[in-house]
């Protein structure tokens, strides 16, 4: 039997990731179906796609002003980053100069700056090249791949002679200089708006970005002569010019700062320490940050609309739907709920538009089974100017460190990879069905706000995997526990990355995976400090851990399948005896729509060296996990055998439960799957009445009292 | 470079992993399956979902391209589909087609 497989016909985006009851919603729609119309309209989400073990796709619609049909259009997107210099002197004769880093040469034309019609690039074969109008001048030697080279040239409109050479800066490698004269197209007069790594065509359309990193520009024409400085305005969108900030320019799609330059020795990490040494910019020709499609729709959300998930569904004519989703938050203070979810808007953010799993490699080497996409996935990968995630890299082989809500975003949906945004629905799917009042915040929420978000409830539950955080955020979740909030930690891999989020780039967070850490892709030497100034990498590299606050930390993640919780003698403390009210069962979670258990895909454990708190309980432990779990790397000093889950005792979530001083209390079950067990069997389960003991006791006022230690 | 092997022979394996293709398998499976994951010329397989819970199996392709399909086979689960994969690539390591009842 063949099959016929769409792809969805429309995709789109809002302009924030949350938004409050009564605020106002803009959509930015491209319609890829020749049709060009398609329907639209605003619906909760409850629950996702779980497969043939979980309840499947719930979603209630909502009356707006947008429901029904619409028309429409595709509409562009200018992907790759440049910086602009708008206005420019009349010029004429010039002479220019840069430093050069290629990050990947050869097959195409990479414009380095470009003036008008003249354009100083790198060609075909990868060696520096003068381009006037339709001629073109090469120096005839390859640069080398990401090492520092001086590009030079020279050009006279009035008679076409033109001068262009490579010189790689002096090294310990034998690199030779290459350069050429001769007669180019006169008459290309040199122009305005100058850009750096791309050439524009039209206003908000560029082409023939460039991959690498650009140093130290200079142009000379006749009393002109400018210069920029890219180690001024780190953290910023702006170029500075050196003499004159008439010349000023700016940034577009958030090409990298903070990186390393020709000077850069390794006498230093820390950009903020010598300037100088991180004075190139690293430009992609696939960075996004702002897709910048014209408004399609907008609506004003209803004033009592309850907080949640929702997405706005765009439907063409035929294809599966395009599901735009993003978080309503309570109105400030709350709606009176006591219980608040915490959706990790961050996290959906670092993996936005993940193209890993269709990239070719031994994916299934780490994994234990084959990749898995659906058709909204392959429509991703037949764009690819919407951006990749952070966790692919760009042409260059550098790691993707930006992540944009500005663009259509294809892991927002209840639909797909029944991952992060879609499995969290099953924790709303269950307290829906629990019948238990509660509202959705998000972590960029908690960002802005800090704890004073929190300050309504006396409980909040964490998503299935809370990967990504802030310092501010980690600082908010602290001061939250330490007033004597109850915290649910129901996730694995949590509170594991910083990111930051640029404040010259609302919607986009960075991300500098250094060091260590189970990661796909390393930062570059010398860039493990943010455009921030902040220290990037892991929060128990930075003297943050997990186990410290949450009780529980990342030890382990495959998957293939999920296995099951054993209990503890410590679960029948008395302390713990609310938990486990009307449980007699010794295994916990044999069951689930991931993978047939509540032990799953990341999996974190009790560490008391990372500071897990010694009063903590552990209440039960997670066993016999495949061949495909293995020990994460940051807990290996050197490679070894002996690292997987039918060899390593310490392969194992660990469910725990700790009191603390403040009247507060934390639970953390150190698994993703574990929320996807919460349905089996009509929500009549083990794992769904845990939950449930918890939530009970955490919304009672009553405070924990913290056990005295012998 | 090593060079894949598979003996053809151990069509135990084979159905050790039919019978349970996600979770815990014996070490002479996972050894088998190693073997196959790192072989380059089936490495590249995808399940693709779609739509009514059918999956067709794919190949991800080089330069960033979106992976080809195959459409002339539609699988009803998950289950299915790795098996059929795994028919493959043991049809291009072993150099014989899988003969399991």
């Amino acid at each position: 039997m063949s099959a016929i497989a769409e792809t969805p016909g429309v995709i789109g985006y809002v302009d924030a990731l949350t938004a409050r009851p009564g605020e106002r919603v803009t959509v930015r729609v491209s319609v890829l179906h020749p049709a060009r119309r398609y329907r639209a309209g605003l619906v909760r989400l409850i629950c996702g796609e779980t497969g043939p073990k979980g309840p499947g796709l719930k979603e209630e619609p909502i009356a707006t002003a947008i429901d029904g049909e619409h028309e429409g259009r595709e509409q562009y997107t200018d992907a790759g980053s440049y910086a602009i210099v708008e206005r420019l002197p009349p010029l004429g004769s010039v002479e220019i100069e840069l430093l050069v880093w290629p990050g990947c040469l050869g097959g195409r034309v990479q414009i380095l700056m470009a003036l008008g019609r003249l354009r100083l690039a790198l060609d075909e074969s990868g060696a520096a090249a003068l381009l006037a109008g339709d001629g073109a001048l090469s120096a005839g030697r390859r640069l080398r791949e990401k090492a520092w080279h001086r590009v030079e040239a020279r050009y006279d409109p009035a008679t076409g002679h033109g001068f262009v050479s490579s010189t790689p800066l002096p090294g310990f490698h034998a690199d030779r200089a290459g350069e050429a004269t001769g007669a180019l197209p006169a008459g290309i007069v040199p122009q305005g708006p100058l850009l750096f790594a791309a050439e524009r065509l039209a206003p908000g359309r560029t082409a023939r970005h460039f991959d690498g990193k650009l140093e130290a520009p200079r142009l000379r024409s006749g009393t002109v002569a400018a210069a920029w400085d890219f180690a001024v305005g780190i953290g910023t969108r702006r170029i500075a010019a050196v003499a004159s900030d008439a010349l000023d320019g700016v940034t577009v799609n958030a090409p990298k700062r903070a990186v390393t330059g020709s000077l850069w020795d390794g006498s230093v990490q820390d950009w903020r320490q010598k300037p100088a040494h991180y004075a190139a910019i690293h430009f992609h020709s696939d960075d996004l940050y702002d897709a910048g499609w014209e408004e399609s729709l907008a609506f004003r959300l209803p004033e009592d609309l309850r907080s949640g998930f929702y997405a706005v569904k765009l439907e063409a004519p035929s294809g599966p739907p395009f599901h735009v989703g993003f978080i309503v938050s309570p109105p400030p203070g709350g709606s009176g709920a006591r219980l608040a979810v915490l959706a990790s808007t961050m996290t959906y953010l670092a993996y936005a538009n993940y193209r890993r799993r269709m990239t070719p490699g031994p994916y299934e080497l780490s994994m234990g089974a084959l990749p898995t996409v659906d058709m909204t996935d392959i429509l991703l990968a037949e764009h690819p100017e919407l951006g990749g995630s952070t966790y692919d890299v760009h042409p260059d082989g550098s790691g993707i460190a930006h992540a944009s809500s500005r663009r259509p975003l294809f892991n927002m949906r209840p639909t797909g990879r029944f991952w992060n945004f879609s499995m969290d629905l099953c924790l709303i799917d269950w307290l829906d069905a629990a019948g238990i009042a509660y509202d959705v915040v998000s972590d960029h929420d908690l960002h802005e706000q800090g704890a004073a978000l929190l300050a309504p409830y006396r409980a909040v539950l964490s998503s299935s995997h809370p990967e990504y955080h802030t310092l501010e955020m980690l600082e908010a979740l602290q001061a939250y526990l330490g007033g004597g909030g109850r915290f649910a930690y129901l996730g694995g891999n949590g509170f594991y990355w910083r990111v930051t989020a640029d404040p010259a780039h609302p919607g986009m967070i960075e991300l500098r995976r250094a060091e260590d850490g189970t990661r796909a892709w390393a930062e570059a030497p010398g860039e493990y400090y943010h455009a921030t100034g902040e220290y990037g990498g892991l929060w128990r590299r930075l003297g943050r851990p997990p186990n410290a606050v949450f009780g529980v930390g990342f030890i382990a993640q495959g998957f293939d399948a999920s296995s099951y919780y054993r209990r503890t003698a410590a679960s029948r403390d008395p302390r713990a005896a609310f938990l486990f009210a009307g449980i007699e069962d010794e295994i916990i979670g044999d069951f689930g729509a991931w993978g047939d258990g509540a032990a799953g895909l990341e999996i974190d454990c009790y560490d008391a060296a990372l500071g897990s708190p010694p009063h903590a309980l552990i209440l039960a432990s997670s066993e016999g996990h495949s061949n495909s779990f293995l020990l994460v790397n940051e807990e290996l000093l050197s490679n070894r055998r002996g690292v997987d889950g039918t060899t390593n005792a310490r392969i194992r979530a660990d469910m725990v439960f700790f009191e603390t001083p403040s009247g507060g209390a934390v639970f953390a079950t150190g698994s993703i799957a574990f929320i996807a067990s919460l349905a089996h069997r009509g929500y009549d389960n083990n794992v769904a009445r845990l939950l449930r003991n918890a939530v009970a006791r955490f919304l009672d006022p009553t405070p924990f009292a913290i056990p005295r230690l012998s | 470079m090593i060079e894949p092997l598979i003996d053809p022979s151990r069509r135990d394996l084979a159905a050790e992993y039919r019978t349970r293709p996600f979770g815990r398998h014996s070490a002479a499976l996972q050894a088998l399956l190693d073997v196959m994951y790192r072989a380059e010329n089936c490495q590249n397989l995808i399940l693709i979902a779609i739509g009514g819970g059918r999956w067709v199996l794919g190949e991800r392709q080089p330069d960033r391209k979106p992976p080809r399909l195959f459409l002339d086979e539609v699988f009803d689960s998950l289950e299915a589909g790795q098996w059929a994969a795994f028919r493959r690539r043991w049809r291009a390591l072993a150099g014989s087609e899988l003969d399991l009842p």
